[in-house]
């Protein structure tokens, strides 16, 4: 696969002299989903705005689809498709004449099929003389990917598409996502739900105040930094943890009902097998166990952590 | 300059029309009644008891004042309506992440507020004509400087749309400067009626020169020779394209 967006050196001081984006490096490949995930204020959505022309970066290159994104801005951001944090619609415009504007303003020629399949995609076509003042905050939602989509990118940016969007609109989000992902297009989407990174991505992009902390495959991520939870059913509850199960990285859970070890799933020796000879021997009988794996929230947890104790 | 994407273009413009339209009725009665009134106050009640002015009846006189003054302020507060919303509603981004040019942005923006403009122009024209019989010297001189004078005066709304970050910074300039200035500006009166240094003063309001070409137009003669007007015009237009131009390649207030 060739990358279809490449990101070089780049960063972003704001007017304020704040430093959103401290030397970024990143190339995105064609059709993949890439989840660009990181807490608030991270810098996801200045490093989107670089791409799609709506901020000036300060340093660094950026090219999109095999165009610069400041030499040859007409190639770069016809390539993409935008979806930006914000909801922000004409309001007085009806849903077809603004999907319709939109394809026009990219210079595309006037297809009314086209953009009659787009609005049945997204379940809007029985709304399309509604004036957008007149749709909830799903549907407006849905109206700007509709936009985004309407000539044809050949990469769409989506930026935070389920935050404040009730657990219904994500689903239909996901299963919309996953069938835009099937004709062929790349979708880079930012969140700090990393359920979501988790549920749709290919690949996940850590960023953490203006620096990319890591990109990884999302399954070689959560075999690499995963960690596996065991959590232990006692039959009865016990007020503290008894002193020889020092060595175990355990706490108590369930008002003294459960004790929860955290392991490296990948390591040599787990440590589980001993801990239960150990709990035999202190006569802690069990009811129960099971083991989880550790979600990316786990995982960026401990990243940012790291980072912080670094 | 760069000009390519004339779809574009064509869909801005038809925006802003579309926009227009949707408050067709006021936009379109307004001047109507504006002019009417103007009529009823200058032309009839002060105008009868006024002598003609350079050898033209006073309610004829003030026929092209009154379209410039309303053309003046249409034309900025269409344009910067026009930029500044987008700004205001956050639905900038997509214009500015679509594969479009200053140049080709300016077009649309600017031609469908001078549209508009002209159209307000044309009917202030058709109404005074109800009032007072006009006879126009140089009808083909009279459109183009309409023309002229609603291009330059949409730039101009267009950079304060721009540069307004709120809506009375929208309003300041069209209120309190371009309206005394009109009125200062012979919009009602010859130049030549007023005393030193009033009379010398005056001739530093851009507005005079204006006013003046576009009433030459009409009659054949203004308060400055017409060369001067068309200078001031044109000085104007270079001017605001200066701006412009600077503002997209700085990002001025656009962009992050
Ligand atoms: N226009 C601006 N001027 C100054 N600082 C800004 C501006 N926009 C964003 N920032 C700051 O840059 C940082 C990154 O913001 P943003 O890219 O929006 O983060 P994210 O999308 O990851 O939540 C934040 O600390 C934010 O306060
Ligand atoms: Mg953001």
């Amino acid at each position: 696969m060739a990358s279809i967006i490449n990101i070089r050196g780049l960063t972003k001081r704001y007017a304020s002299g704040f430093e959103a984006l401290k030397g970024v490096d990143l190339s995105i490949e064609e059709g993949e989903i890439f989840a660009l995930l990181g807490p608030n204020g991270a810098g996801k959505t200045t490093m989107i705005s670089i791409i799609c022309g709506i901020a000036r970066p300060t340093g660094g290159e950026v090219q999109v689809a095999g165009h610069d994104i400041a030499r040859d801005y007409r190639g770069a951001r016809s390539a993409i498709g935008l979806v930006p944090q914000e909801l922000s619609t004409d309001q007085f415009e009806r849903v077809i004449d603004t999907v319709t504007f939109s394809r026009g303003l990219f210079g595309k020629p006037r297809n009314d099929a086209y953009v009659e399949k787009i609005l049945r995609d997204l379940s809007l076509w029985d709304k399309r003389h509604s004036k957008i003042l007149e749709l909830s905050g799903g549907m407006k939602r849905r109206v700007m990917i509709a936009k985004a989509l309407s000539h044809e990118p050949r990469v769409l940016f989506l930026d935070e598409p389920t935050a404040g969007v009730d657990v219904e609109l994500r689903r239909d989000m996901w299963k919309l996502i996953g069938e835009l992902r099937q004709t062929g297009v790349t979708i880079i989407l930012t969140t700090h739900y990393i359920e979501e990174a988790e549920e749709m991505a290919d690949r996940v992009g850590v960023i953490n105040r203006g620096e990319l902390m890591l990109v990884e495959e999302k399954t070689a991520l959560m075999k690499k930094l995963g960690k596996k939870t065991l959590t232990i059913v006692l039959i009865d509850p016990i007020a503290t943890l008894p002193p020889e199960l020092a060595d175990w990285d355990l706490s108590l859970h369930a008002e003294g009902q459960e004790i929860e070890y955290i392991f490296d799933a990948q390591a040599e020796r787990t440590g589980v097998s001993s801990l239960l000879r150990r709990l035999g021997d202190l006569g802690l009988g069990y009811k129960d166990l099971n083991t989880r794996q550790s979600s990316l929230e786990d995982i960026f947890v401990s990243l940012v952590h790291q980072e912080k104790a670094a | 300059m760069s000009i390519q994407n004339l779809r574009a273009i064509a869909a801005i413009y038809k925006f802003e029309l579309h926009r227009f339209r949707r408050t067709l009725l006021t936009g379109l009665l307004v001047p109507v009644i504006t002019t009417s009134l103007y009529f009823v106050v200058f032309g009839g009640a002060i105008g009868s008891r006024m002598n003609e002015i350079d050898g033209i009846p006073y309610a004829a006189f003030i026929v092209p004042g009154l379209i410039m003054m309303s053309m003046f302020t249409e034309s900025i507060f269409n344009a910067s309506f026009g930029i500044y919303m987008p700004k205001f509603t956050g639905t900038i981004y997509e214009l500015l992440s679509a594969p479009v040019s200053a140049a080709e942005t300016i077009i649309a923006y600017v031609g469908a507020a001078a549209t508009k403009s002209l159209i307000v122009g044309a009917i202030i024209f058709l109404t005074a004509h109800l009032f007072v019989d006009i006879q126009v010297m140089h009808p083909l001189a009279m459109v183009a400087f309409m023309v002229l004078i609603a291009v330059s005066f949409c730039l101009f709304g267009f950079i304060l749309g721009i540069w307004a970050q709120s809506f009375e910074q929208l309003q300041v300039i069209p209120l309190l400067l371009i309206m005394p200035m009109t009125f200062l500006g012979g919009a009602f009166y010859s130049v030549h009626m007023l005393a030193e240094p009033w009379r010398t003063i005056t001739l530093f309001n851009p507005i005079v020169y204006l006013i003046s070409g576009f009433r030459w137009t009409f009659f054949g003669k203004g308060d400055v020779g017409i060369e001067f007007s068309l200078i001031f015009v044109a000085g104007m237009l270079a001017l605001c394209l200066g701006i412009i131009g600077w503002m997209f390649r700085s990002g001025y207030r656009l962009k992050k």
